[in-house]
């Protein structure tokens, strides 16, 4: 499996968790604290089982989600 | 590392004002990953609406128009008409498009100007509080039908893809929903097909795009997801519902 990494500006995100959903390895979830709008943000609980395919950034309305893989 | 996903070139930085699971953002971003790829950033102009995209020139970063109340297509049609080189697309809401602006749309259509419409579906009006669209669904509560939809007294909810699809000028009209990645890439095909269909000179095309509402369904963004699939699909069939290029 590639290796993927996903980033994810807190600042633009609005905690719908579309891209929680989305993630097929499951490694998206909600932070425990608050960006400054007051939304809990999606942040990668899982690192490690990222494949890249992006799908998170695919579902995200905010466009608040990059996503690289390994060559 | 490869970049297999950032922010396409032709939006702004700008946060949206769209609630959280809003899937307007969604369709925003197709359409400029769809004008990056064809490149016609620099040529094309967008049509805003009436309603929660209203400001819709904040996240582009293309030349805009703001057109409220339906008149949309008629602004697009002048632009078109003194700028043929430029690539024209609307922007509207149920709202905007099929209850204040349906003689502007039926008549854009049925003339077969070449100009793309985007058309999102959510059935309810966002922006000005959750009031009854022409797309209700039946039953559907609103603030205005607070016991639902009832045939006898609001009438029918209106297929506006089949209603234009039957008119002769149209070129392609086709209705996709961006609920999963799967759909999302459908719907990124169908759009970038009705911007091709304008750079050709086909004539009009259009893509409904079936939108969740969550704040004004009352349903968090991922139920909102679920009732779109379970009550609006099933009455507003997703799929190609005219293109001239598979008719001949």
């Amino acid at each position: 499996m590639p290796k993927g990494k996903v980033v994810i500006d807190k600042e633009k995100c609005k905690g719908c968790e579309l891209c929680i959903a989305a993630c097929p390895k499951k490694v998206l979830g909600l932070s425990e604290d608050f960006n400054t709008k007051g939304y809990r943000y999606s942040t990668p609980l899982h690192p490690e089982d990222c494949i890249g395919c992006g799908f998170c950034a695919m579902m995200c309305p905010d466009v608040a989600i990059e996503v690289y893989r390994e060559e | 590392m490869k970049t297999v996903y950032k922010k396409p070139e032709s939006m702004t930085s700008a946060t949206t004002i769209y609630c959280p699971g809003c899937h307007h953002g969604i369709a925003h971003r197709l359409i400029a990953e769809v004008i990056d790829e064809l490149g016609i950033a620099d040529r094309a102009i967008g049509i805003a609406p009436v309603g929660c995209a209203a400001l819709a020139y904040d996240y582009f970063n293309i030349d805009f128009s703001e057109t409220p109340h339906g008149r949309a297509p008629a602004v697009a049609t002048g632009l078109k008409l003194t700028q043929p080189d430029r690539v024209v697309f609307t922007y509207q809401g149920d709202g905007d498009l099929a209850s204040i602006g349906a003689a502007e749309i039926l008549h854009l259509a049925n003339r077969g100007f070449n100009i793309t419409t985007i058309f999102i579906n959510n059935a309810i009006y966002g922006m000005t509080g959750g009031q009854m669209a022409p797309t209700t669904l039946e039953g559907q509560k609103t603030t205005t039908t607070p016991f639902g939809r009832d045939l006898q007294i609001h009438g029918h909810p209106m297929k506006v893809s089949e209603i234009l699809s039957q008119t002769a000028g149209v070129a392609y009209i086709a209705r996709g929903a961006v609920y999963d990645p799967k759909h999302v890439m459908e719907t990124k095909k169908m759009i970038k097909k009705a911007f091709q269909n304008q750079i050709d000179g086909k004539g009009f095309s259009m893509v409904e795009i079936l939108s969740t509402c969550p704040t004004n369904w009352g349903l968090s963004p991922l139920d909102a997801v679920e009732w779109l699939k379970k009550n609006m699909e099933p009455f507003y069939p997703l799929g190609v519902k005219k293109d001239i290029d598979q008719e001949q």
